[in-house]
């Protein structure tokens, strides 16, 4: 099946009309959760009264920051394995939208903390020192594929890391959680999914679906230009074989 | 004559490394004192606050001294063709990629470890504390070391490859840090140091083989 999905003509046949319709589809459903959730859903006094809408963006970032992490492990091990270059690209454009998704879960936390728990952050919690690391290990991949100096090096350099990083996440989740758990007890949020009434719950599913649809848009987006970027190299290549 | 096998030739190269150019040894042990020494500068210096912070100040220093020769531990391999010829022994890569960073190890953190009692008892830590510290501190930096030589060798080819390793290899520090903080708390007979120990042997199984992995990239 990776076969068929690592033709680079396939993709850019398959992607020229996936990517704007992910991007549409993506942005629509975005929007229509976003209004839920501002204008619709009742405010929850117990969650800090409106503050609580920040959930509409903070917890589908957070389900993306993780899931493109692991989006990144998974297309690194596939293209250190069997190196298939489309894996690679898929690689080299999660990257950067999992670092803003990261940030973005990290703001959005930030901004509901300050009213809730009043602080803008707190190392106690073991969720968000997860997230911070796995920013950190997001700017890792990216600075060490720009230091390369070929495509190729940045290739297997960015998979080997992504790789060693992906073994020691849990190991950092592990610990984050032992560390955290000495000090305090169990965060002050928690998002108990059955627990939650519908009417909370569907927009925030819908958002989550939305993001993935969105973020999968956009890594397409950035594996066409990829894609057009390395034809453009070949043909530099042959014209200067040429003159 | 017979050629040194590998292993035997990075265990040597590294510790006549260590004291040709002067600073091989000393340039660590330097930085891990001053960087000690600059935290009653920072953050006052009555003795409770000192003696509360002390150990957690002595994992952060390091945390950070082990960084600091590790840029050259395999950029010096690859510039004087020594890692090529390693690469096409029959000793495989990953063995000589664990003995250069054991060796590192001995030569730039063991020295460190011992340390830790002075600068400890300088900042005001309980004296008899710090003995069997120096276990944690010893496994502690013997993870640095690996992650960090993960890092070096990814950025071997990479000149000037200093920060890019510090950036590469502190998130990987985290479980590290987080048990060895805990563990000189608690003193040895607390489950921490286990749970160090179990980092560190983890460490010691994935390290040379991810290091091995970017040694031939480099070579290539």
């Amino acid at each position: 099946m990776i076969r068929a999905f690592a033709n680079p003509h396939r993709f850019m046949a398959l992607s020229r009309w996936l990517a704007p319709a992910c991007l549409a589809v993506g942005a629509l459903l975005m929007v229509w959760s976003v209004w839920q959730g501002l204008w619709i859903v009742p405010q929850d006094d117990y969650q800090g009264g409106d503050i609580m809408r920040a959930m509409f963006i903070h917890v589908p970032s957070a389900w993306l920051a993780m899931g493109s992490y692991m989006g990144l492990a998974a297309t690194s091990l596939i293209w250190f394995v069997w190196r298939h270059e489309l894996a690679d690209m898929a690689a080299k454009s999660i990257a950067p939208l999992g670092a803003a998704y990261t940030a973005l879960c990290l703001a959005t936390g930030s901004i509901w903390g300050k009213p809730t728990w009043g602080t803008w952050w707190l190392w106690d919690d073991a969720r968000m020192m997860s997230v911070l690391v796995m920013f950190f290990l997001f700017l890792g991949y990216m600075a060490l594929r720009a230091a390369m100096e070929t495509r190729q090096k940045a290739a297997r350099a960015g998979a080997i890391l992504a790789m060693v990083g992906a073994v020691n996440v849990p190991l950092i989740k592990f610990s984050v959680d032992i560390w955290s758990s000495i000090h305090q007890d169990a965060s002050v949020l928690r998002l108990d999914g059955p627990a939650m009434p519908p009417v909370y719950l569907t927009p925030l599913l819908i958002g989550g679906l939305a993001h993935m649809i969105f973020f999968a848009g956009l890594t397409m987006m950035l594996m066409r230009s990829e894609v057009w970027r390395r034809r453009g190299d070949v043909l530099i290549a042959r014209k200067l074989a040429g003159a | 004559m017979k050629t040194p096998s590998p292993l035997r030739a990075a265990f040597r190269q590294a510790f006549s490394e260590a004291w040709a150019g002067g600073a091989g040894v000393l340039l660590p042990i330097g930085f891990f004192a001053g960087a000690a020494m600059l935290v009653p500068f920072t953050v006052g210096s009555e003795a409770s606050q000192l003696s509360a912070i002390g150990t957690g100040i002595l994992w952060v220093a390091l945390a950070l001294a082990s960084l600091v020769s590790m840029e050259r531990v395999f950029q010096a391999d690859l510039e004087d063709g020594a890692l090529e010829l390693w690469a096409q022994e029959e000793t495989p890569l990953f063995l000589v990629a664990a003995a250069k960073m054991l060796a590192h190890w001995i030569v730039s953190g063991l020295p460190l470890v011992l340390l830790t009692p002075p600068i400890g008892i300088a900042l005001q830590v309980d004296p008899g504390a710090l003995i069997p510290a120096m276990l944690a501190y010893g496994l502690g930096g013997l993870a640095f070391f690996l992650w960090g030589g993960v890092a070096g060798a990814l950025a071997a080819s990479v000149a000037r490859g200093g920060l890019l390793i510090s950036l590469l290899a502190l998130p990987l520090f985290v479980p590290t840090a987080i048990f060895g903080a805990l563990a000189t708390i608690e003193g040895p007979g607390g489950p921490s140091l286990l749970f160090l120990a179990a980092a560190t042997m983890f460490a010691l199984a994935v390290a040379p083989f991810a290091a091995s992995a970017a040694l031939r990239l480099a070579v290539d």
